[in-house]
C-alpha cells in the first residue's frame, strides 16, 4: 500500500504532462484550423515523406555506427581494472556536461572550410569543406548519442558472472568462443536498450542537421520545429506518424530480443 | 599400501602461490591417482580452492610444477586441459536450456550432432534429469541445477573432474542424498574426482583419500579412517570429528601425564618430559564407577543424540566429552578409562612456552614510567615500566597476556588466525603476524582464517635485560 501511495506524484505528473498533451496532439492532428474533424493535416504530412525517410535513414546509420563503436569499447572497458573502468566511463561522460548546441557548434568549427580538419588534410594536399553534408550530420549524431549506446551495453556486460566465462573456458572455449557463445548472447539485452536509446532520440532530433547538414539535409525534427510556427495541425500529424514508427520499431526490437534470449 | 600400485594422474610439486603479497599456498606437494575420489578438506581461506584452480588452469603458481600424466602443464590454458569443473555456484549458462548447457563442451569439441544427442541424453538419464532437456536453467531447483552442472562436466569425458564445494548451497537432506549419488557416479564413471569442501563429514563419507589443509599447507593426507583415527596434530584432530584435545607431558616412552594423572599409552620416541598434545575421541572413553577410573570427574551435562548420549564431565578445570550408549546422572561423580591404544599423542602445533620478543628500546621516558619499541614496523608502548633508550630486552609474554583487541586497535594490526583448538579449558589460538607466530589462550571461539588486531598485556610479561652494560632499570 505504501509503495502505491508513493507513486501518486508520478502518476499525476504523467497524466498532466504526458497523457493530456498526447491527447491534445491527437486532437490537433485530426482537426483543421476551423476546429472541425479533418484528414487534411495528414495529407499535408505525406508531402514530407522524403524528409521522413531520410531522417530514419540517418538515425539508423547513426545507431549502427554507435553500435559498432560502442560495443567493442564497452567490452574493452569491462576487462579493465575497476578503478580504471570508472575513470574511462567518466571520460566518456565529460563531453555530456557541456551544452548540446555548443558541442554541435564545435563540430561545425572542426569540419568547416579552413577548420582544423581541413588544415590538417591540406598538409597532404587535400582541400575542401567537411561540413554541410549528410556524413557530417551522422558524425554529429554519433558524437551526441555514443554514450547512450555505451552505457547500457557496459552495464549489462559488467554484470556477466565471471564464473560463466571460467565455465566456458573449462568446457573448452578459447577466447573467441567464450565471446561468441557466452559474452555476446548475454549482452544482447544491453545492445537492445542501447539501440533503443540511440535510435529513438536520433530519429526525432533537430538542430544537428541545421548546423552540420547541407541544404537537402533536413530532418523531420527540424520540419516539426518549423511547421509548428505556421500550422500546428500538420506538425501534430507528423509527430503522430513519427511516434507510430518509433513504437513499431520498439516492438520489433523487443521481439528480436526475446527470440535471441531463448535461442 | 594399495595406492602405491596405482597410476598417478596429476601431481603438484612444490607449488607456491601468492596473491597481493599474501601466501596462499606454501610449497605444497600432492599426488592424485587415477580413478580416485580425493577430497581436499580445510577451513575457508586455507587454500583448497586455489589448489583446485591450479589443476583447472585458472591460477598459475608463482613457482612449482603441475604434472599431468607425466607432462608438465604449467601455463596451459583451461580450455586445453582435459579437466572439467563443477563450480561452487554451478555457473550454468542462463541463456541456454538444460540440453544446450550439457552439450556446450561437446559442441566445442566438434562432436557429430547425433553423438552429442546420444551422449547428452544418456548423461541426463544418469543424473536423473530425463525429460528436462528443454527447461530453462532458472526454472530448475538448486538440486537440479547441481545435477546439470555435474552432467555438463562429466559428459565431456574428462580425465579429472574438479568439484568446488558443489553441495554447499543445498539443504542438509538433499546434500546427504547427493553425497551418495556423487560417490556412485564417480564409481560408475571410473573418473578421478577431486572434491573441495570444508565439511568434514562430507569428506569422510565420499573420499578414498582426504587431504587436510590449513593456512596454505597440507597437514595430513590419508584415508578417512587414517585421518580420523591417527590425526597427525591437534588441528586435524579438532577439524575431523569430535575430540578431546588436552595438554600433556610425555614422561617417558609409553607414559603420559594428563590432568595430573599418569597413564599408559603406546607412543614412543618423544623426548622425556616433553609437552605434547593428547587426543582422545569421545567414543573411546569408557565410563565406570569412580574407584575403577583412571580419571574421575563430575557429570555436568547430558544430551541424548539418538545413537548415543553426549556427556560432558568436569575434571578439575577441564571439560571432557564422552559419547556413550549409557546415560549418566547430572552431578554424579564418574570414573573414566581409556585403553592405551586410544590415546593419541602428537607434537604441539607451536612448541613454545611463552611468546618471546627480543627487541631494543627505541624511546624511554622515566617521568612517564614508560618505554617504546618497534615490532614489525609498529611502535608499541609499554606503560608502568621504564628502560632507557637502546636497552636490549627479552620480553616473555605468557599465553594469557595476548588478547584480540576488542576496540579494534591492537598493538599489531591484521594478525592472521591460523588455528583455534579447544583444549577442554580454553581455546588455544595460533596467530601469524608478518614475521612470526604467536600462541594465545582465549575463552572466545574466534573465526579461523580471519585477520584480527592483537593486543599485549605487558603487566603479565617478564622483562630481561640482555645487554651486559649497566642499564638504568627502575621499577
Amino acid at each position: 500500500m505504501k509503495s502505491r501511495k508513493l507513486s501518486i506524484p508520478y502518476i499525476v505528473w504523467m497524466l498532466v504532462f504526458t497523457m493530456i498533451p498526447l491527447v491534445m496532439i491527437m486532437i490537433t492532428a485530426f482537426t483543421d484550423s476551423s476546429g472541425g474533424f479533418s484528414l487534411e493535416p495528414f495529407k499535408a504530412a505525406f508531402g514530407y515523406t522524403n524528409i521522413f525517410l531520410k531522417s530514419l535513414w540517418i538515425a539508423l546509420a547513426s545507431t549502427g555506427i554507435c553500435l559498432l563503436l560502442g560495443y567493442p569499447l564497452a567490452y574493452i572497458i569491462t576487462r579493465l581494472r575497476p578503478s580504471t573502468q570508472r575513470t574511462v566511463i567518466m571520460l566518456m561522460m565529460i563531453p555530456m556536461w557541456m551544452n548540446f548546441l555548443l558541442r554541435i557548434y564545435a563540430w561545425v568549427l572542426l569540419l568547416q572550410h579552413n577548420g582544423p580538419l581541413d588544415l590538417a588534410l591540406s598538409l597532404l594536399g587535400i582541400h575542401g569543406s567537411y561540413s554541410n553534408n549528410t556524413a557530417a550530420v551522422i558524425v554529429g549524431m554519433v558524437y551526441e548519442y555514443l554514450p547512450f549506446m555505451l552505457l547500457p551495453i557496459y552495464t549489462v556486460m559488467g554484470k556477466i558472472d565471471p564464473g560463466l566465462i571460467e565455465a566456458a573456458q573449462d568446457l573448452g572455449s578459447n577466447g573467441f568462443q567464450v565471446f561468441r557463445r557466452v559474452i555476446f548472447p548475454l549482452s544482447i539485452p544491453g545492445i537492445i536498450s542501447g539501440i533503443t536509446m540511440v535510435f529513438v532520440p536520433s530519429a526525432s532530433t533537430f538542430v544537428v542537421a541545421q548546423y552540420l547538414g547541407g541544404t537537402d539535409d533536413i530532418m523531420i525534427g527540424d520540419v516539426i520545429d518549423k511547421i509548428f510556427l505556421t500550422n500546428n495541425h500538420i506538425g501534430a500529424a507528423i509527430s503522430l506518424i513519427l511516434m507510430i514508427f518509433i513504437f513499431v520499431f520498439l516492438v520489433l526490437m523487443n521481439l528480436f530480443g526475446d527470440e535471441e534470449a531463448i535461442a | 599400501m594399495e595406492q602405491t600400485a596405482k597410476k598417478t594422474i596429476v601431481s603438484l610439486k612444490d607449488i607456491f602461490v601468492r596473491f597481493d603479497g599474501e601466501v596462499i599456498l606454501n610449497h605444497i606437494n600432492l599426488d592424485i591417482h587415477e580413478k580416485e575420489f580425493v577430497t581436499i578438506l580445510g577451513p575457508s581461506g586455507c587454500g583448497k580452492t586455489t589448489t583446485l584452480r591450479i589443476i583447472g588452469g585458472f591460477v598459475e603458481p608463482e613457482s612449482g610444477d603441475v604434472i599431468f600424466n607425466g607432462k608438465r602443464i604449467n601455463g596451459l590454458p583451461p580450455h586445453k586441459r582435459n579437466v572439467n569443473t563443477v563450480f561452487q555456484k554451478y555457473s550454468l549458462f542462463p541463456h541456454l536450456n538444460v540440453y544446450d548447457n550439457v552439450a556446450f563442451g561437446l559442441k566445442l569439441k566438434k562432436v557429430p550432432k547425433d553423438e552429442i544427442k546420444r551422449r547428452v541424453t544418456k548423461m541426463l538419464a544418469t543424473v536423473d534429469l530425463k525429460g528436462y532437456e528443454k527447461r530453462p536453467i532458472d526454472k530448475l531447483s538448486g538440486g537440479q541445477q547441481q545435477r546439470v552442472a555435474i552432467a555438463r562436466a562429466l559428459v565431456c569425458d574428462p580425465d579429472i573432474v574438479l568439484l568446488d564445494e558443489p553441495l554447499g548451497a543445498l539443504d542438509l537432506k538433499l546434500r546427504k542424498d547427493m553425497q551418495l549419488e556423487l560417490k556412485e557416479i564417480q564409481r560408475q564413471s571410473e573418473k578421478t574426482f577431486i572434491y573441495v569442501t570444508h565439511d568434514q563429514e562430507e569428506a569422510l563419507t565420499m573420499s578414498d583419500r582426504v587431504v587436510v589443509m590449513n593456512n596454505g599447507v597440507i597437514e595430513q593426507i590419508g584415508t578417512p579412517e587414517d585421518i580420523y583415527n591417527e590425526p597427525v596434530n591437534a588441528f586435524v584432530a579438532d577439524f575431523i570429528g569430535e575430540a578431546n584435545i588436552l595438554n600433556g607431558t610425555m614422561i617417558d616412552d609409553c607414559r603420559i601425564r594428563i590432568l595430573g594423572r599418569e597413564l599408559e599409552c603406546v607412543d614412543k620416541g618423544f623426548g622425556k618430559n616433553q609437552p605434547v598434545d593428547v587426543v582422545i575421541r569421545p567414543e573411546d572413553i569408557i565410563m565406570t564407577i569412580p574407584e575403577k577410573g583412571q580419571l574421575t570427574g563430575v557429570v555436568e551435562n547430558v544430551t541424548f543424540k539418538g545413537v548415543h548420549y553426549e556427556i560432558s564431565v568436569r575434571c578439575g578445570r577441564c571439560e571432557i566429552l564422552i559419547h556413550s550408549t549409557d546415560s549418566a546422572k547430572l552431578g554424579d561423580t564418574v570414573g573414566m578409562r581409556v585403553i592405551p591404544f586410544n590415546i593419541q599423542i602428537m607434537n604441539k602445533l607451536l612448541p613454545i612456552e611463552s611468546n618471546v620478543i627480543e627487541t631494543v628500546v627505541t624511546y624511554g621516558s622515566e617521568s612517564d614510567n614508560s618505554f617504546e619499541f618497534e615490532l614489525e614496523g609498529e611502535t608499541v608502548t609499554v606503560r608502568d615500566r621504564y628502560f632507557a633508550e637502546g636497552t636490549r630486552l627479552r620480553i616473555s609474554l605468557p599465553f594469557d597476556a595476548l588478547s584480540i583487541a576488542g576496540d579494534g586497535v591492537g598493538d599489531l594490526k591484521d594478525v592472521y588466525i591460523e588455528s583455534v583448538v579447544y583444549k577442554g579449558e580454553h581455546n588455544e589460538i595460533i596467530l601469524e603476524s608478518d614475521e612470526r607466530k604467536w600462541l594465545m589462550l582465549s575463552d572466545v571461539d574466534e573465526q579461523v582464517a580471519t585477520y584480527v588486531p592483537l593486543s599485549f598485556d605487558f603487566s603479565k610479561a617478564e622483562f630481561e635485560v640482555l645487554d651486559p652494560e649497566p642499564a638504568e632499570e627502575e621499577g
